[in-house]
């Protein structure tokens, strides 16, 4: 084989090392493109997703609701568990927040589980949690005790009729079901 | 196509700096000789074919009557998954490389691959690799079971396997990228006088171009396997939800890379089938630029196609009706060739020998899987197909009889002049008509399963499915079974047998290069470059 054919082959096969290492490049890149896909595009729905995550504040100061707060006796276990305040008063369309006490009164730990409810269930559509203790399980050492909070939103396209709206928690063991 | 000077291939008498193969293991291990390495990638590539094989069989064993009878349902999800795996990568590709091996200088006159040393590294990495990858069986948490597309989550539940079968994967993938980097220099380079790329023979013009496939597509799906590692060990959320990634990214992903990878083993199929129909139609090929353009064509396609595997997983309409559109459009030139192949025949005069028989077969075989992929590509009709045993029997048509079938068309057809012997026909066409047959029983009912919603990858099913699922699994056996006809036929040529000529099938007076050296070339072919006129 002579040098000039030896140098072709050199020259050619590392481009094509090059290109390899490009597609291999190009593997990653895709990771940041698909974000830019959907975001310019708006495919996927992320856009949505992230309007949901920000709060816009529009308060009606000429509205006035009364939010109730109750809590279920646990199903299961040996609980106490049970709102901070009876209801308050909120204006529709500014954030607030509520707490719940609750205490493990076993000397086991245990995980729980908080259901939210709404009543009436008209209002449901319209009473936005943007965080709440009932989103994920809640972990409990023995005899712990614990303060949740849950931050809502009412929206000011609360039909006009409804002026109290109830937001009540059923706790239940995460664990039972699954044994 | 080329015109041949016959004096030119007698310059393999030129021996003045060569030897022959060194004796014992050393001819192997150290070889760098394209003929050697060729043999050795058929050669593995023959064992990987019935290492899958047996696998298929286990479920096949398992699906021929209802309830869960041999297998536990992990050991059954593990056998798809490894048999799609050794049969993609350990049986499909490196058959194709090895006959690139063996056939690529031949027929463009080049007297080796341009890059010997590293053509031996790309094949002596795959016993490696696909030992890693078959020791998975034996690993605590067993062989993985997530499909081979390794879909995340369920893939990272895989046990101590995970990191051997990614590993095997990515050494799999360094293989074939230095084999299409070897492809792609020594055509570019070593051409010899007067041939231009348009006088090129199709097997080397489809190699060609799924060598840049392979360049462009196995390297993304390193990287895509590099990512489930590093989510696995390293606590990045490429494809982990709770830390911002999305597992449907990695399906776009993979697919980018798994559909090109679908060409990667059909277009060399169709290159050799672009060689052998003319030989026994004994006519020139119909539309030699057209099947080059096509082939073109397709490979641009594939890169744009990618999520018609996932239209279930909730895209938006207009991307849809893209994949489908585009999905559609190959269906133009990948009809044109099946046009071209036709049209060949048209008025030919025929001859049935083995690789004619497997070559018609594939063009006839092919074409049905390519209608159940258009029927596949149809939206709102793969929201019912997806994930059924239709898609199994689609895509088991394109590769079986479709790409296997070509396989074995090439290894009938090349046999004679690699081994210099002619082999048993008799046992050949036993070998392709219960294979002809005990194919169509396998793979036909499949579409009758799926079109009535029993899912794959399943190892039970429901009691409706039962008779299909026996005949399936009849076809099965029987079509294993038949393989063994291949293998014996293969070493019986090995051994001896008839002196073949030449020219091998004298009657059909075939074209090319590799039809004017000896049967077995010399060890040392094409020293001295031919003259193509």
């Amino acid at each position: 084989m002579n040098d000039q054919l030896k140098r072709n082959h050199r020259s050619l096969a590392s481009r094509l090392w090059l290109f390899a290492g490009g597609s291999f490049a190009f593997g990653f890149a895709l990771v940041p493109l698909y974000d830019v896909l959907c975001d310019v595009t708006g495919y996927g729905n992320r856009s949505r997703l992230v309007e949901a995550a920000e709060v816009v504040e529009a308060p009606d100061e000429n509205r006035s609701i009364t939010v109730e707060f109750v809590s279920t006796a646990p199903t299961y276990g040996n609980w106490e568990f049970r709102p901070a305040v009876g209801s308050m008063q909120v204006q529709p369309g500014k954030l607030y927040e509520a707490h719940f006490e609750a205490r493990n009164l076993r000397s086991q730990p245990i995980v729980a589980q908080a259901v939210p409810s709404i009543t009436p269930f008209q209002a449901t559509r319209y009473f936005q949690k943007t965080e709440c203790f009932c989103f994920t399980p809640q972990a409990f050492a023995a005899e712990e005790s614990r303060q949740f909070t849950v931050r809502f939103i009412v929206d000011p396209k609360l039909p006009a009729n409804i002026d109290r709206v109830t937001l009540g928690y059923a706790m239940y063991d995460a664990k039972q079901g699954s044994g | 196509m080329s015109t041949v000077d016959t004096h030119a291939g007698h310059s393999d008498t030129h021996h003045h700096d060569h030897h022959g193969p060194e004796k014992g293991w050393r001819r192997w291990l150290l070889a760098t000789n394209h003929k050697d390495i060729g043999t050795m990638y058929l050669l593995f590539s023959l064992t990987m074919f019935f290492v899958g094989g047996l696998m298929a069989l286990v479920i096949r064993a398992e699906l021929f009557q209802p309830g869960l009878q041999l297998v536990n349902p992990q050991f059954f999800n593990s056998m798809t998954t490894m048999h799609a795996l050794v049969m993609i990568f350990g049986a499909v590709m490196p058959a194709f490389v090895g006959l690139a091996n063996w056939m690529i200088p031949l027929q463009i006159g080049a007297p080796d691959m341009a890059l010997p040393r590293m053509n031996n590294f790309s094949f002596w990495i795959l016993p490696f690799s696909f030992t890693l990858l078959l020791s998975t069986l034996f690993v605590e948490g067993g062989a993985p079971a997530s499909g081979w597309t390794l879909y995340p989550p369920l893939s990272l539940q895989t046990g101590n396997a995970f990191p051997l079968s990614i590993f095997a994967i990515h050494l799999m993938g360094a293989s074939s990228i230095m084999g299409a980097i070897n492809v792609i220099v020594t055509i570019m380079n070593m051409r010899a006088p007067g041939m231009t790329l348009l006088k090129m023979p199709l097997f080397a013009w489809t190699w060609l171009i799924t060598a840049y496939l392979l360049i462009a597509v196995m390297p993304v799906l390193a990287g895509a396997v590099t990512m489930l590692l590093t989510d696995h060990y390293f606590g990045t959320s490429f494809f982990s939800a709770a830390g911002g990634g999305d597992p449907v990214m990695y399906q776009h992903i993979f697919w980018f890379f798994g559909h090109p990878e679908v060409y990667i083993m059909i277009l060399p199929a169709f290159g050799v089938i672009s060689e052998i129909i003319p030989t026994f139609a004994r006519k020139r090929l119909f539309g030699y630029d057209a099947m080059v353009y096509a082939t073109a064509s397709i490979a641009f396609l594939s890169f744009i196609v990618w999520a018609h595997h996932m239209f279930t997983v909730g895209m938006p309409l207009a991307g849809q009706m893209f994949f489908m559109l585009a999905t559609m459009l190959i269906a133009v030139p990948t009809g044109v060739k099946v046009f071209n192949w036709t049209a060949t025949i048209y008025k030919g005069s025929l001859s049935f020998e083995p690789p004619m028989l497997f070559a018609l077969a594939f063009v006839f075989l092919f074409t049905i899987g390519g209608f159940s992929g258009l029927m596949l590509a149809i939206v709102p009709a793969d929201f019912q197909y997806h994930d059924t045993y239709f898609v199994v029997a689609h895509f088991h048509y394109v590769l079986v009889p479709g790409a296997v079938f070509a396989l074995m068309a090439g290894v009938y057809y090349w046999l004679p002049k690699w081994t210099g012997h002619m082999y048993n026909m008799t046992l050949a066409k036993w070998h392709f008509w219960l294979s002809a047959i005990f194919v169509n029983v396998l793979f036909f009912p499949q579409h009758f399963l799926g079109l009535a919603g029993m899912p794959r990858r399943i190892p039970d099913y429901n009691t409706q499915f039962a008779d299909w699922n026996m005949i399936s699994s009849i076809g099965a056996f029987g079509f294993g079974l038949s393989q063994l006809l291949f293998a014996v036929v293969i070493f019986q040529a090995i051994r001896g047998g008839a002196k073949a000529t030449d020219k091998v099938w004298d009657s059909a007076a075939p074209h090319g290069l590799e039809w004017t050296l000896s049967s077995p070339p010399p060890y040392h072919s094409f020293e001295v470059a031919p003259e193509v006129k």
